[in-house]
């Protein structure tokens, strides 16, 4: 099997030189083209003195902290309606995975003229107080914009993978809550969800991810505006290096986030696994 | 059933359909404003059309040079999924059957480098590969797609090849078969449930992505994403082709959902679980 090597190859040329480059880069005076000389922390302190660097972290953090908890809940609702006994289910199923299968980019457009345009209209005539100036011109407005559309796109990926686990327990564990005597509620908190603890890992663990990478709707819906003020780190970085041309402190900062994305993985999974129940 | 389960029964019933109704009207709003006059638009985003216009149609078929924009995605979305099946499960295969150190460091490595966003290395990616890009740059996002992709393709594979017994593979050698026969005429195959998961899987993220087509094509060679998202940029003030133009980007991937949704859905919950 001497051809396994060759996926091998372009795996290391096109993830893992460019990932090592990255770290070496962020320690020396690189322009884009040639690194000169090791400057050691130098771009890691501008980039911590940068104060729209530490806003949009702050503002990233919130929206991974926001979207996490409800793109979930949405989720899991949404699993429990599709797996309930309606004959309706799979019907209803089709359209809350509908909004995952198109692109970020293109629901954030779809949803830029509706907060601009189709809400705005709506509310010159009937006189809707709180539609009437564009959400996307106010940055805490805008925040709930962004955390809307990602709960659109993201709950139906995050539905499939709670159907998975609430499908995985077995009945007689359920029928023996139930002839104890336990309501819907209890059987719900006291046997699901403690069965499929390991869906909530995943799903969990996704959707941080995703919170964190979150480009597409980003630039699509907001644009990073009004004023810079709704980037998240992705267009952040983006900004800095294709159209500040800051490639060293854009670097610096491609590694902090690295390093974020991974400190924060590993806790999130450490804690979850703790929850999983072995069987 | 007692009347505290079927009022249950209803409730969840009226929430659901809320809800999907809830999930469905934006696209609702695309369609309805998409074949209407722009006042019209203004004057009512919700009305249903009259009269209706297929101008808009018409007009974004030709702005957003959609039949070329849909070619490319086609070929490099359909070229990426093809040449990642055949490589990762032949790594898979590989890395599966032989018991070494190396392939078990291989291994983990590869799994580790799922947790690096792209946009961690996206500045000396660029750096690295402008020349490359140049010359040809479909080709080379094929290229990038099979590099990014083959961690979690193989993974898949890995974790269904371990299931497969290895008698399986000592039989067809006894038989005279070499590695690779034994390979692509017996394993790959009995492999066909997880090849669909690992198809649809990469098929809906390269076919939407964007950052990375974004840094790499040009607007001869640019995918559906990128020439819907250029053309909203410049037309959005034309209403009714900017929806047109939204509408026309959704229709293919929905169509292609509802042919195959049985698979779309067991193929993402295997991957997702795995």
């Amino acid at each position: 099997m001497k051809f396994a090597g060759v996926p091998l190859a372009i795996f290391i040329i096109v993830l893992v030189v460019p990932f090592v480059n990255g770290f070496y880069y962020s320690f020396t005076d690189w322009d884009g083209f040639k690194a000169t000389k090791l400057v050691g922390f130098a771009n890691y302190t501008e980039s911590f003195e940068d104060p729209r660097f530490w806003s949009t972290l702050k503002f990233t953090a919130l929206f991974v902290v926001v979207s996490l908890i409800l793109v979930n809940a949405v989720a899991f609702g949404l699993a429990l309606i599709v797996t309930s006994k309606l004959k309706s289910k799979n019907f209803l199923r089709t359209f809350f995975f509908v909004p995952n299968l198109i692109g970020g980019v293109i629901l954030g457009v779809i949803w830029q003229f509706i907060f601009n345009s189709a809400l705005v209209a709506l509310a010159e005539k009937y006189d809707w107080e709180m539609f009437k100036e564009s959400w996307l011109q106010d940055t805490n407005k805008a925040f709930w914009a962004l955390i809307i559309v990602t709960i659109w796109q993201s709950s139906g990926y995050m539905m499939i993978v709670y159907i998975t686990g609430l499908i995985s327990i077995e009945n007689d564990v359920i029928e023996a809550s139930q002839i104890d005597g336990a309501s819907p509620v209890r059987t719900l908190f006291s046997i699901k969800i403690p069965l499929m603890a390991q869906a909530f890992t995943i799903a969990l663990f996704l959707t941080l991810r995703s919170g964190f990478m979150a480009y597409d709707v980003n630039v699509a819906l907001t644009g990073g505006g009004p004023f810079r003020t709704t980037e998240l780190i992705s267009l952040h970085i983006f900004e800095d290096a294709f159209a500040e041309g800051d490639f060293g402190t854009g670097q610096a900062k491609a590694v902090i986030m690295f390093l974020v994305v991974a400190l924060a993985a590993l806790v999130q999974v450490t804690i979850s696994k703790r929850y999983e129940v072995q069987r | 059933m007692n009347t505290r389960a079927r009022w249950g029964k209803r409730v969840t019933f009226w929430v659901g359909l809320i809800l999907a109704f809830a999930y469905f009207f934006p696209f609702f709003l695309v369609f309805v404003n998409s074949v209407k006059l722009k006042y019209d638009i203004l004057a009512n985003p919700l009305a249903f059309p009259a009269p209706i216009t297929w101008d808009n149609f018409q007009q974004a078929l030709t702005k957003m040079e959609f039949f070329r924009s849909l070619t490319n995605s086609l070929i490099i979305t359909v070229l990426s999924v093809s040449l990642l099946i055949v490589f990762s499960s032949m790594l898979a295969y590989y890395l599966a059957r032989t018991k070494t150190k190396s392939s078990k460091y291989i291994f983990l490595g590869l799994v580790a480098s799922m947790i690096v966003p792209f946009q961690a290395l996206m500045i000396p990616f660029m750096a690295l590969f402008a020349p490359f890009v140049s010359w040809n740059n479909r080709a080379s996002l094929v290229f990038f797609y099979i590099g990014f992709g083959v961690a979690l393709s193989t993974f898949l594979y890995h974790g269904f090849i371990s299931t497969i017994p290895t008698e399986i593979d000592e039989a067809a050698s006894i038989d005279g078969a070499s590695d690779m026969v034994a390979f692509w005429k017996i394993i790959f195959p009995m492999m066909r449930p997880i090849t669909a998961t690992v198809a649809i899987i990469n098929a809906l993220w390269i076919w939407n992505d964007f950052l990375l087509p974004r840094l790499v094509l040009t607007r001869e060679t640019q995918t559906l994403p990128l020439s819907t998202y250029l053309f909203f940029g410049q037309y959005s003030i034309e209403y009714g082709q900017a929806m047109a133009g939204l509408a026309l980007a959704v229709i293919p991937i929905v169509i292609f959902y509802l042919i195959l949704q049985r698979q779309f859905i067991s193929g993402i919950s295997q991957g997702a679980v795995k």
